[in-house]
């Protein structure tokens, strides 16, 4: 009989190992369920996880895919390991576009480099603005921002709608609900010629270097992990959890924002009804695949940026649904949940008693 | 000891022969009861003696390793609460499980092992109340209620099953003294029926007001039984506590330097839903001296502890003062950038992260003192120094500084967490309870940096429940009872029935009298 034995200490090779395993076991998974229902499920899981990964004209499209994921997760997990569950990601995206909308239609007729940091910064405000709202709520009444973070994500969308729709409607757009182009100043410089790849992905590996050393050589980081794993002991420190509280939902609500603006100023160009991709909610995903660590963060946004590069991919291949991508990354997330359990247990063999 | 009146009735409970061990620990050990239809009987003892072992095994929430139990002159197995119940024992724990949000008689529908006719529930209730003069709404809900009245839904919960034997665990604990009142008085109409009550306090007045007969623990055995009604409150204590003393030897405490630590009319409301409001404390400590604070647990220690530390700053600035500076409202960073540092009871999760190794336990509270954190980036290095210096100085049993603390058993984490707080050299320590759950050699080596941290002129506040550690330490000592402290005494003058006596909760209006006249004054039930 197989059983579970308790680790004395959580074992730090499992804690790397256990995303890996999950990546493998969400394949074969995949290979099976997708089989099962008929389709070529080997091919279908290669063209996922592997083939964005051997084409390397995939490769820019991986890491246009991969910022967003990225600099949203980076934010998420620093709120998550205080305790702190910013759900509502994909709001505070929605909402940096908006505000560096705001910016890009107000400046439309202007040029000058400041344009651009103007829409950044704007992007930023916005997304904090929206993750401030569940901050107070939590900090001053105790309401869980699990629910308000969440909740406030479909306000934004319908704000997103309604501004598309109405007041910021391109006059020359043929009454499509979308907003003007940005000009170039508005735009995000590609960084490769003849491809997608914008400026978002360096500033997505600088800010997980920053977020690393934030976390693991400041008193701020500190602060954050003690509230998050002992929140008795932070007080006791002198450490105050609405601080961090306010700190963090700031932080990942800003870091939602700027990666929403720069969606909307890189590959969108503009604002339609079709801007709010998941990213916010994909994200979540990432960061537990990156185990809440910055660096690790930056390996999780590439594999679930490759379930939607291989995705595409395998709707033309194996024609598979386009919400076989949304499967794949659930059943990551469900997976990577259960194989963590090999980080404090371990499998053994249950010797019978004589 | 004392003959019961009627040595003819079959006892309703008798316990046998009772062992229950858990790993490290026998917390029972070969106990034997009995308690007769109609009887009062109050399981007394320290925490810690073995009370709630015994009750959750006639409960039926934990089976004895040994020994046998009999209902009514029949042994009989009790493997589940619900068999309990089925037998006909009620018992009303110390901590309530009700639903906030729920009325009176929602809450005891739900607690019933059967679904029960809401009308017919609702008549039986109000019979119940109605017959035992019980003021509750049933209708109202349940976070409008006092504590008081909160204990009655679980009282009218058990009646509801027509006990046979209630369980009352610590009762009074959570009540107001008029509560209380009312409560014995229920208790004994329930009695007068023919239910068997067990009682278990640690509360002397009480149990000389209330039991016919006392079984006493200490150490997870039996070390007497007695009739309360007669038995002095002292010889009660004496029991309970264990006489036993190591003679000390005190230092020089008439030297006492400068006022350090000023605490005055310090109140500070509990933390809902139990917490114990600290009313008016003050004491002071003095350079060179340890002051004793001795106390049952729940007393006010952990309240008095944190607002201390800061974690709950007062509201009036000048309720603490640390070298003459006002510092009542400030929080625990800057208190300790001071020179007060605290060590709270708990060590796993308060005084320390048990995720964290070592190194990282030293930067959460020795950073406002030492230059760990310089501009917010934490120093790795000199963090490791630190935690290594404390590691070899208090001779922690470790592998290294990267341990996390977790692993550490709990006499090493102590002593980790004592060293953190002595290294940084504060001019005033408190600490709660520094040697619980720690094995006698580091105990004793805890003890020894107390002494010698006092010894260089810093002022140590010691609060414990275990006096003969506080004996040994303090030079004066006072007692903590509901959140009020009494006045220090010089540990030199006091004999440990008067200490028990006070911290029973029977210290008359407080110092006032010698020793032996004021024992036999306090006899007497301060309310009954």
């Amino acid at each position: 009989m197989l059983e579970w034995r308790r680790r004395r200490e959580p074992s730090p090779a499992m804690l790397y190992a256990s995303p890996l395993i999950a990546v493998v076991l969400t394949m074969l998974i995949g290979m099976i369920v997708f089989t099962a229902m008929g389709y070529d499920g080997f091919h279908a899981v290669r063209d996922i996880f592997l083939t964005p990964f051997l084409e390397p004209q995939r490769w820019a499209d991986l890491g246009v895919k991969a910022a967003p994921l990225v600099i949203i997760a980076l934010g998420l997990a620093i709120g998550f390991r205080a305790n702190v569950w910013n759900i509502g990601a994909e709001g505070q995206y929605i909402m940096g576009a908006i505000a560096g909308t705001g910016v890009a239609l107000a400046t439309y007729d202007m040029t000058g480099w400041w344009i651009l940091p103007a829409m950044a910064l704007a992007g930023i405000l916005g997304g904090m603005a929206w993750a401030a709202i569940p901050a107070f709520l939590r900090v001053k009444l105790q309401v869980s921002e699990i629910l308000t973070s969440l909740m406030l994500t479909y306000v934004a969308v319908q704000g997103l709608y309604y501004l598309v729709r109405g007041p910021w409607k391109d006059p020359d757009g043929f009454n499509f609900p979308q907003t003007r182009m940005f000009t170039t100043d508005q735009t995000l410089p590609v960084m490769m010629e003849g491809s997608l790849v914008h400026l978002g992905i360096p500033v997505a590996v600088i800010i997980a270097l920053v977020a690393w050393l934030l976390m693991e050589k400041t008193t701020a980081g500190y602060a954050v992990k003690v509230v998050g794993l002992a929140p008795a002991a932070a007080r006791h420190g002198g450490f105050s959890a609405d601080r961090v509280t306010w700190a963090t939902l700031l932080a990942s609500g800003g870091l939602a924002g700027l990666a929403g603006l720069f969606e909307a100023a890189g590959p969108f160009g503009q604002l339609t009804p079709q801007f709010p991709t998941g990213y916010g909610f994909t994200a979540i995903i990432v960061a537990f695949l990156g185990r809440l660590n910055p660096l690790g963060i930056v390996f999780g946004g590439i594999v679930l940026a490759a379930t939607y590069v291989g995705g595409e991919i395998a709707q033309t291949t194996v024609r598979l649904p386009q919400a076989a991508t949304g499967m794949f990354q659930a059943l990551l997330l469900f997976v990577l949940l259960a194989t963590d359990v090999l980080v404090r247990y371990r499998i053994g063999w249950k010797v019978r008693a004589a | 000891m004392t003959q019961p009146p009627d040595q003819t009735v079959r006892p309703r409970l008798a316990l046998s022969h009772i062992s229950k061990s858990f790993p490290g620990v026998k917390a029972n050990e070969d106990i034997s009861l009995s308690v007769r239809p109609g009887e009062i009987h109050a399981l007394l003892g320290e925490n810690g003696a073995g009370k709630s072992t015994l009750v959750k095994i006639i409960y039926g929430v934990q089976q004895a390793d040994e020994g046998s139990i009999a209902w009514n002159g029949e042994t009989v197995a009790i493997p589940s609460p619900k068999a309990a119940r089925r037998l006909g024992i009620g018992m009303v724990f110390q901590h309530f499980s009700l639903f906030d949000a729920m009325t009176v008689i929602e809450n005891i529908a739900l607690g019933l092992d059967e679904a029960v006719d809401r009308d017919e529930l609702k008549a039986r209730v109000a019979a119940i109340l109605d017959s035992y003069s019980l003021p509750l709404d049933p209708e109202r809900e349940v976070h409008t209620l006092s504590v008081g009245e909160r204990q009655r839904i679980e009282i009218v919960r058990c009646l509801l099953q027509k006990p046979k034997l209630l369980i009352m665990d610590e009762p009074t604990s959570v009540l107001t003294p008029q509560e209380v009142d009312k409560l014995f008085l229920t208790l004994r109409q329930i009695a007068s029926e023919g239910c068997a009550i067990l009682y278990i306090s640690h509360k002397l007045h009480e149990i000389k007001a209330l039991c016919e007969a006392a079984t006493i623990l200490r150490g997870g055995k039996v070390v007497a039984t007695c009739d309360p009604k007669i038995e002095t409150t002292k010889r009660m204590a004496e029991l309970m506590i264990g006489a036993e003393l190591r003679q000390i030897v005190h230092g020089d405490s008439s030297g006492a330097g400068a006022v350090r630590l000023s605490v005055s009319g310090l109140t500070l409301a509990g933390e809902p839903p139990f917490g114990t409001d600290l009313e008016g404390v003050s004491f002071e400590a003095r350079a060179g001296e340890i002051l004793g604070i001795a106390g049952v647990a729940g007393n006010g220690q952990s309240e008095l502890l944190t607002a201390l530390s800061g974690e709950r700053p007062a509201t009036k600035a000048d309720a603490i003062t640390l070298d003459g500076k006002p510092i009542g409202t400030m929080s625990a960073g800057p208190r300790r950038a001071l020179g007060l540092a605290c060590v709270p009871e708990e060590r796993n999760g308060h005084a320390a992260v048990p995720d964290f190794s070592l190194a990282d336990n030293s930067i959460l509270t020795a950073r406002h003192r030492l230059p760990l954190t310089p501009l917010g980036i934490i120093s790795t290095g000199d963090v490791k120094n630190f935690a290594d210096s404390v590691i070899k100085r208090f001779d922690v049993r470790t592998t290294g500084t990267a341990a996390l603390a977790r692993s550490l058993s709990g006499g090493n984490l102590q002593k980790f967490i004592m060293g953190r707080e002595i290294g940084q050299q504060p001019g005033v320590l408190v600490v709660c309870q520094p040697t619980w759950g720690v094995d006698a050699g580091a105990a004793a080596a805890i003890r020894q940096e107390l002494v010698d941290l006092a010894a260089k002129g810093s002022a140590v506040v010691v609060i414990s429940q275990d006096l003969d550690e506080l004996l040994e330490l303090a030079d004066r000592l006072c007692v903590i009872n509901e959140g009020r402290l009494s006045a220090p005494r010089a540990v030199a003058e006091l004999g440990i029935d008067e200490i028990g006596l006070m911290m029973g909760g029977v210290h008359g209006e407080s110092g006032h009298g010698a020793s032996g006249h004021g024992a036999s004054d306090l006899g007497e039930p301060a309310h009954a």
